[in-house]
């Protein structure tokens, strides 16, 4: 594993949010390399709907994060290739009883604050917008900026367009250490030398905390997504009811689901989304699945009689607090985090890449990063 | 005429029976799978694809590959090369997605 020259910083994880990282970080004029045990997109990523959503989060930091990635989006998809998928769609959210609506509205009033487009859309118009939804909302809210890409098409392409070396199929074994801080990474193909290495492992970034010598509680909450036969365009918008929004932000271990129904360019109309915590366990859960598609058909009714071709489900990554761990981790210098996005990671990653390269390069953020400081969780948070 | 497995274990088919293709009447043999009466039939193409329209077909024959995609009694994306042909079974050729009517 010899290299041209030196390197700045290694990304652990090639991922949307290890791309996104080794992109802005390589546009800010540093060496990267990416190293990921499987293939691009090859954990949470490829599992994913490429959400790239600002309606399902209340006012606070995480949705700051959200604007500021939604305008990072509109950039990237003018200069990546269109294989990424991105549509501007926007989403609606629909609520099934005049209280439902109340507590959106509300919910929405706060976003507003915070800079997020919401536009009330009583029941007749929700048919407009959307032909083949079910009579019974009562109204809901229009988000112009919710948009989508194809996840793993997006990762590849941010990677691609980076220039990054890239390292697949290398597990990373160790974290070296000198007196400074971090020296590298130890992989099975050898070492990568660098000042500066970034836990962008996802869901498996406590591991990688760990291998550091300190502790990240990232915790998996399993998802599964439904794809149906190829269909025209029969929605319009990615639309979800209400009560998404409570199971979001849930810390409940048990079985939850609303569903998000959403086309494609290809065609498929993908339905997610499911969450449990079980641990790392892949088994197919058709309770999950059973709900997913009643609920899916009671938004929809045509999609009772829709074929499912396929389903897939992944593990996102989840810390207690629902914010991700994005900067410098103050108990080991050189070292920073990039994981914990939950459901979001998409959508947010070309911020945390914003984030980190500003960090890297010792930039001025253009939000802080503050309320996602990787040691909160620590008893003894130093710094 | 040169012996066929057929003629040399004597078999003849069970029953046959006539479905429709696109308005034309076919003569199906118990068991054969769609794809093979249309094949039997002269007809090789029974779709066209989402994008472009070009003509589709058996590819794999073994329920693989999703080339030979049909409209059975109405009812869309039915692989051809698996669907055992029933008597009176009215296949249509599929365009593109094959549900046409729901897009918005």
């Amino acid at each position: 594993m010899s290299k041209r020259h030196p390197l700045d910083v290694v990304i652990i994880g090639a991922g949307v949010v290890g791309a996104a990282i080794a992109y802005y970080a390589a546009r800010a004029g540093l060496s990267v390399a990416v190293v990921d045990r499987g293939p691009v997109a090859g954990g949470t990523t490829g599992a994913g709907e490429g959400n790239l959503l600002v309606s399902d989060k209340e006012a606070g930091p995480e949705l700051d994060l959200a604007l500021l990635s939604a305008g990072l989006w509109r950039e990237l998809a003018a200069v990546l290739p269109h294989e990424i998928e991105y549509e501007a769609k926007g989403g609606l959210v629909v609520a099934p009883d005049e209280a439902s609506l109340g507590a959106l509205r509300d919910f929405a009033e706060g976003q507003r604050a915070a800079g997020v487009e919401a536009v009330e859309a009583g029941a007749d118009q929700l048919r407009e917008l959307e032909p083949h939804l079910a009579p019974g909302p009562v109204g809901g809210f229009l988000y112009p900026q919710d948009a989508q890409v194809q996840p793993a098409q997006a990762a590849a392409r941010l990677l691609a367009a980076s220039g990054a070396s890239v390292h697949l199929g290398e597990e990373v074994t160790g974290i070296l250490t000198g007196p400074g801080g971090v020296r590298g990474v130890r992989t099975r193909g050898g070492e990568l030398l660098a000042p500066a290495v970034v836990n962008a492992a996802g869901t498996w970034g406590g591991r990688i905390a760990e291998l550091a010598g300190v502790s990240l509680p990232v915790l998996p909450r399993r998802g599964f997504v439904l794809v149906t036969e190829p269909l025209p365009r029969v929605v319009r918008h990615k639309v979800y009811a209400a009560d998404y929004i409570a199971d979001v932000a849930s810390g409940s271990a048990a079985l939850q689901s609303s569903a998000v129904v959403e086309g494609t360019p290809a065609g498929p109309v993908l339905i997610g989304a499911t969450r449990e915590r079980v641990g790392f366990d892949r088994s197919l859960s058709v309770e999950a699945l059973r709900r997913l598609a009643a609920q899916a058909a009671a938004l929809f009714p045509f999609l009772a009689d829709a074929r499912v071709l396929r389903t897939y489900h992944g593990f996102r990554p989840y810390l207690p607090d629902h914010l991700p761990a994005i900067g410098p981790d103050p108990r080991l210098p050189g070292l920073l985090h990039a994981c914990g996005h939950e459901g979001a990671g998409i959508g947010l990653a070309p911020a945390t890449g914003v984030l980190i390269a500003a960090a890297l390069t010792g930039a001025r953020p253009p939000l802080s990063a503050d309320p996602f400081r990787p040691a909160r969780f620590a008893a003894d948070p130093a710094g | 005429m040169s012996p066929t497995p057929r003629t040399l274990v004597g078999g003849a088919p069970s029953a046959t029976y006539l479905l429709r293709f696109d308005g034309r009447e076919l003569t199906a043999q118990a068991g054969q799978s769609i794809a093979a009466v249309l094949w039997g039939a002269g007809i090789l193409a029974w779709r066209t694809t989402r994008q472009g329209g070009a003509p589709r077909g058996a590819f794999c024959g073994i329920g693989s590959c999703y080339d030979c995609l049909v409209t059975v009694n109405g009812r869309p994306n039915q692989r051809a090369c698996l669907v055992p042909a029933r008597p009176g079974d009215t296949v249509t050729t599929q365009e593109g997605t094959g549900h046409a009517e729901l897009g918005v």
